[in-house]
């Protein structure tokens, strides 16, 4: 058994992978609070319970209908989002004119009662979803043994978030969306219908985060809380990356779940609060954020 | 001239507003005065604490503009304190709360030198995130017991005299700290420095430009609101003789958030209103598990949607009068 700094090498390994598993829910879940605070100025406080959605969706298409993993994969997210953007129709279109703490307010309060109506139903017990057929076993690398399911779930996220930077950086579509960004008004002058360009990318980054809740439900099950205390950890990801760039968040994410995987091999104590303790630094050093301009 | 006349109608409108939240500021008193003789008192307390740290919380953001989620950590904190103090090394309760209270200030000032770094939204996410680290904290260090909490935390005897076992008496002494800390908040929103604070809520930019140091207002405020924040849990901790993690749990931020928000932010009376009624609320439907919770989310997107300025904001705009 090879060993590194006095830690045999198939632990880091093992901790690293599960710090990359990590990452990519801290991804895929900042990524989406990047894209909705970047068009509607609030804080989604529903996102860890819409990843919680995404991922009940999941368990209840296989229950109820049959509907296994991959095809979950895609109407899960279509299903949330759609929910998502009826939300923002009926309620937070409401709360542009005001003070932008009213939409994390209100996001608050929709995820307690969410969160509330899934503990009433299942309690606080995890529901096993098994992971489909085609990703059961894995790969010997030789130096550790790396399940096929989770070298996917690193795959999939990079390639959802490198697409969605694609398309926000590279495309005329994006473009519409960050001169709306930088300027509404102006935008909807030119004819383009901003009103249904912000429901659109609020359904966008709800499913974002059912996406990610279905791709958790067969490593972490689906279970009522699973969104609650991860929200916190991906605030702190978006203050230390900054909510101005689509690229930063996407790096901060993947980064700080290794940072926190390493921390479990060396440091196991700390492994809880190194994401909180690197945003304490970051707050000293840099104000705005890593990849962030204060504004 | 002009100005001096519009001076004149400011002192003479302000003398107005203060006759008349005299006027509740009594009536509250002698509500609270009378209650324990008709209601539970141990359920008086723990909603006298819960108005006090309400009122707390509401000097942040109603008249700061700063919405603090991880208040909880200063409620927290100041009952793990002053639990300590009063069991392992048998401090007398008055000094055990001060403890408790002097610990709450400690964490306000190095929490708020970090969290006034940024503004708005971020101020909201980074003293939530400091919230769940402190909470991580006090999940594994050996002093807070974990899950049990610090337990039979005896109430002493007051300046060595008064025994607190007795539950009026006990009540007595949690209503002076409520009104001393109420009276406080008072005057400190009717003081200069609340002045300032108002003008850097309505526009921080201007304020700056005027030539406040903006950031040590907001720091300041950021301490005294976890000061009296602490007050409230160092007390709540003699009151239930218990120190736990629910005090210092991110659920607990959000309750002080849901009782500010429905009796009305940037208030006086409303978080005392909006306390004593989710208190109330808790304890009669405790029985339904998981609705409270369903409830407590209703009332937050019903308060944002359709009801903003709370239950006594609404009455005060019937009255014409602010209270």
């Amino acid at each position: 058994m090879t060993e590194i700094f006095g830690v045999s090498t198939q632990a880091l390994f093992g901790q690293l992978l599960i710090g990359l598993i990590n990452g990519s829910f801290y991804a895929l879940l900042s990524l989406g609070l990047a894209v909705i605070f970047g068009l509607l100025n609030i804080i989604n406080f529903a996102h860890g319970a819409q990843y919680m959605m995404g991922a009940f969706c999941g368990y209840f298409l296989l229950l109820k209908f049959g509907i296994g993993y991959w095809w979950a994969l895609a109407l899960a997210p279509l299903i949330i989002g759609l929910i998502g953007m009826i939300i923002e129709r009926l309620m937070l279109s409401r709360l542009y004119q005001l003070d932008h703490l009213y939409g994390l307010l209100l996001t608050f309060g929709l995820a307690l009662i969410v969160q509330g109506l899934a503990r009433n139903e299942y309690g606080t017990s995890g529901i096993p979803y098994d992971m489909p057929a085609a990703l059961t076993g894995g790969q010997n690398l030789g130096f550790m043994f790396l399940p096929n399911y989770r070298a996917w779930v690193i795959v999939a996220s990079l390639v959802v978030c490198v697409s969605t930077w694609f398309v926000t950086e590279k495309t005329k579509l994006g473009s519409y969306l960050r001169a709306a960004t930088e300027n509404p008004a102006l935008v909807q002058a030119f004819g383009i219908n901003v009103p249904r360009m912000i429901t659109l990318t609020y359904g966008f980054g709800v499913a974002l985060a059912a996406f990610a809740g279905v791709m958790a439900a067969p490593i972490y099950q689906v279970n009522p809380l699973m969104g609650a205390d991860l929200i916190i950890v991906v605030f702190a990801v978006v203050v230390i990356g900054g909510m101005g760039s689509i690229m930063g968040s996407i790096v901060t994410g993947f980064a700080l779940g290794v940072i926190e995987g390493l921390t479990k091999v060396f440091y196991p104590e700390a492994s809880n609060t190194v994401v909180f303790i690197v945003m304490v630094v970051v707050l000293l050093i840099k104000p705005a954020g890593l990849f962030g301009t204060q504004r | 001239m002009a100005a001096v006349e519009s001076v004149g109608i400011g002192a003479a409108a302000r003398a107005a507003d203060l006759a008349h939240q005299r006027v509740a500021f009594a009536i509250m008193t002698a509500f609270f005065v009378l209650a324990p003789f008709v209601v539970y008192p141990v359920f008086l307390m723990k909603a006298l604490c819960f108005a006090l740290f309400a009122c707390a919380f509401n000097l942040l953001i109603g008249f700061g503009g700063l919405l603090s989620f991880g208040h909880a950590m200063f409620l927290g904190t100041a009952g793990y304190a002053c639990a300590h103090a009063a069991k392992m090394w048998g401090f007398t309760p008055e000094f055990a709360i001060l403890f408790g209270t002097a610990a709450a200030v400690l964490l306000g000032i190095v929490t708020g030198l970090l969290a006034i770094r940024r503004q708005g939204i971020y101020f909201a996410m980074i003293t939530l995130a400091l919230a769940q680290m402190i909470f991580f904290f006090y999940v594994q260090t050996p002093f807070t017991h974990g899950e049990d909490g610090i337990q039979a935390v005896p109430r002493g005897m007051l300046f060595g005299l008064i025994d607190l076992s007795n539950v009026m008496v006990m009540y007595f002494f949690v209503l002076a700290i409520f009104l001393a800390g109420f009276l406080l908040i008072y005057r400190i929103i009717h003081s200069p420095f609340g002045q300032v604070l108002k003008a850097i809520r309505e526009n921080e930019a201007r304020a700056i430009s005027l030539g406040y140091r903006t950031n040590q207002y907001k720091l300041l405020a950021f301490v005294l609101s976890a000061t009296l924040a602490g007050l409230a849990g160092a007390t709540k901790a003699l009151v239930f003789q218990l120190a736990s993690l629910t005090d210092v749990h991110w659920t607990m931020s959000g309750e002080v958030v849901l009782m500010t928000l429905l009796g009305g932010l940037g208030t006086v009376f409303g978080p005392v209103v909006g306390a004593f009624i989710i208190v109330t609320m808790e304890n009669y439907l405790s029985g339904l598990g998981q609705w409270v919770t369903i409830i407590q989310g209703s009332i937050f997107v019903a308060c944002v949607l359709a009801f903003r300025r709370g239950i006594v904001g609404e009455l005060g705009y019937w009255l014409k009068k602010p209270l």
